[in-house]
């Protein structure tokens, strides 16, 4: 059996998560994986040394570039006969399109899938993660998407995949168009593959206070997050949101600051290897998921924490 | 400009579901059950589309159990003009209710159909997407803001690296996130309104489509309960213990 991966790439770098995708893959047969965009040589070329990559399908064009569901489904239509599994990593591409080839080929998407069983049968999480369901498809090719934080990146190094050219589709009347990206840059590690995660919530009170949580950040390497109330209220962009709609992480350490723990932020980091809560109510609900809870007024145990970490250990 | 909103029946998301002791599934029996909260926001958008002029009707549809009819009567609540109720025994699959809504939409001739981003029971993510697919309509996906001018949707998105905006040319599928809007509770006498408003049932063989699930549920498991820790005095207690104790720092 062979894979197709369409694998996510930004600022020509593959992400941590398209190569869990070719992990989950992996699982399923021969890994083949399809690298789209405009200009894309570099990212082609890192994509053949990806482990367990036997080829890699380039498709170079303008019409790609901006990751457009319409095109990006259209091309996944022609490719798949080949394929018996089609996937993408659960990302805003890989859930924008994936359902929409799946659609054009008559076939029921798996979503954010955590775990490959066997050939057609997966594990994915209902409710808010609050169920884990075991499906089974019997459509005779599956379209799936790959929750990343469940399967390890696949090592970056290690494959010797031939590079193969895809035709680009017509440049069809455009039913959309790309207008523009706002996107929040930061010099912090990314948030879906951070090692540590350090999050606020609704008890940070203002964003100027999530200025508190940096230093903290930059000493731990650390990205930041927020709970879905903290982004409601405007003191962050809707990017930092962890949670079942947000982002879900799994780093080595997550740390949960003047968060009460709700079930749809617990959806997005309970998979944390230790999870970590400061909160000054006791009864919370993150404390039933922290490794160590500390009962504390956050805005005086972060600058003890800044200290503490300045320390030499 | 008529608009279709598609809503969802689910259990209500104060609801900590349990899973069946068979592993068949979640207890839905005696459940509190509402509308998808994303379809709310997605209603919310029409109706206000509607107020500014920008739409002239709004149809409700819902597909499952006789008792989506309270959901379909609590978007008319909120402002939606008719609805259409098809009607299944089970909630079908995103690949079947993609089908049942472009048989609608063939029908009903909207715009722009605007719907929740997912539903908060199957957590598929996919129903718009794959109603866009079906129709070769353009899809505006996660949104947290749509303008309307000149046939066109502007809309913008909620992507993993912050917002992207496109624009659609219409007719187009809308997903509503989160912050699109805030939705408003149905007055008293917008609900008392909403009984008179039409209210339509038909079968899924009367828009000709084969409703057959291609996933099997083998079982249904509760995930892994997390231990829960210790707790720690005092800031350099924490950081002792983080460095020595699980060396994650």
């Amino acid at each position: 059996m062979t894979a197709l991966v369409l694998l996510d790439h930004a600022d020509g770098r593959i992400t941590p998560a398209a190569r869990s995708a070719v992990t989950a893959a992996a699982a399923l047969g021969e890994v083949h994986v399809l690298v789209t965009g405009a200009a894309i040589g570099a990212v082609a070329e890192a994509a053949t040394r990806i482990a367990g990559v036997a080829k890699v399908l380039r498709a170079d064009a303008e019409i790609y570039d901006k990751a457009l569901a319409e095109p990006l489904a259209a091309l996944l239509v022609r490719l798949a006969p080949a394929y018996d599994h089609v996937l993408a990593a659960a990302t805003a591409t890989g859930k924008n399109v994936i359902p929409r080839a799946a659609a054009l080929l008559d076939v029921q998407p798996i979503s954010e899938i955590v775990a490959v069983v066997d050939a057609e049968t997966f594990v994915r999480p209902i409710y808010a993660g609050n169920a884990l369901a075991t499906v089974r498809s019997t459509d005779a090719r599956k379209l799936i998407t790959v929750r990343a934080a469940n399967f390890d990146a696949a090592a970056a190094e290690g494959g010797s995949a031939t590079i193969e050219e895809v035709e680009a589709g017509e440049a069809t009347p455009a039913v959309s168009r790309f207008v523009s990206t706002e996107l929040s840059t930061s010099d912090r590690p990314d948030l879906a593959s951070a090692r540590v995660v350090i999050s606020g919530g609704r008890g940070m009170q203002n964003g100027e206070n999530f200025k508190l949580i940096e230093p903290i950040a930059d000493a731990l390497g650390a990205a930041i997050g927020a709970s879905r109330a903290a982004v409601d209220a405007g003191y962050v962009p809707n990017d930092y949101q962890v949670g079942q709609t947000g982002k879900i992480v799994a780093p080595d350490l997550y740390v949960a600051i003047g968060i009460s723990g709700a079930i749809q932020h617990l959806a997005g980091m309970k998979d944390s290897k230790v999870i970590v809560a400061i909160n000054k109510d006791a009864e919370a609900p993150i404390f039933q998921v922290a490794d160590y809870g500390l009962v504390a007024d956050l805005f005086a145990a972060l600058p003890e924490l800044q200290a503490e970490l300045a320390k030499a250990s | 400009m008529k608009l279709l909103v598609p809503v969802k029946r689910v259990v209500d998301y104060n609801v900590k579901v349990r899973v069946k002791a068979d592993g068949s599934g979640v207890e839905t029996a005696g459940v509190k059950m509402s509308m998808n909260p994303f379809d709310e926001i997605a209603v919310e958008e029409a109706v206000r589309l509607k107020e500014k002029g920008a739409a002239t009707e709004i149809v409700a549809v819902s597909i499952g159990v006789q008792q989506c009819q309270e959901t379909l009567r609590t978007a008319l609540a909120m402002g939606a003009d008719r609805a259409v109720l098809v009607l299944t025994e089970e909630s079908p699959e995103p690949l079947a209710v993609a089908k049942l809504l472009r048989a609608l939409v063939d029908r009903e001739q909207p715009g722009m159909v605007i719907m929740g981003k997912q539903a908060i029971d199957d957590d598929m993510n996919a129903t718009g997407q794959m109603l866009a697919g079906l129709l070769g309509w353009a899809q505006g996906t996660f949104a947290s803001k749509v303008e309307l001018s000149d046939g066109v949707a502007t809309v913008t998105r909620e992507v993993d690296g912050g917002l992207e905006t496109v624009a659609l040319t219409l007719p187009a599928i809308i997903t509503a996130d989160l912050r699109l809007n805030e939705p408003r509770y149905a007055s008293l006498p917008n609900i008392m309104k909403a009984r008179k408003k039409p209210l339509e049932t038909i079968a899924p063989g009367d828009l000709g489509v084969d409703v057959t699930p291609r996933l099997t549920t083998l079982r249904v498991a509760e995930p892994p309960v997390r231990q829960s820790g210790v707790k720690v005095g005092s800031v350099a207690e924490l950081v002792a213990k983080l460095r020595a104790e699980a060396k994650v720092i």
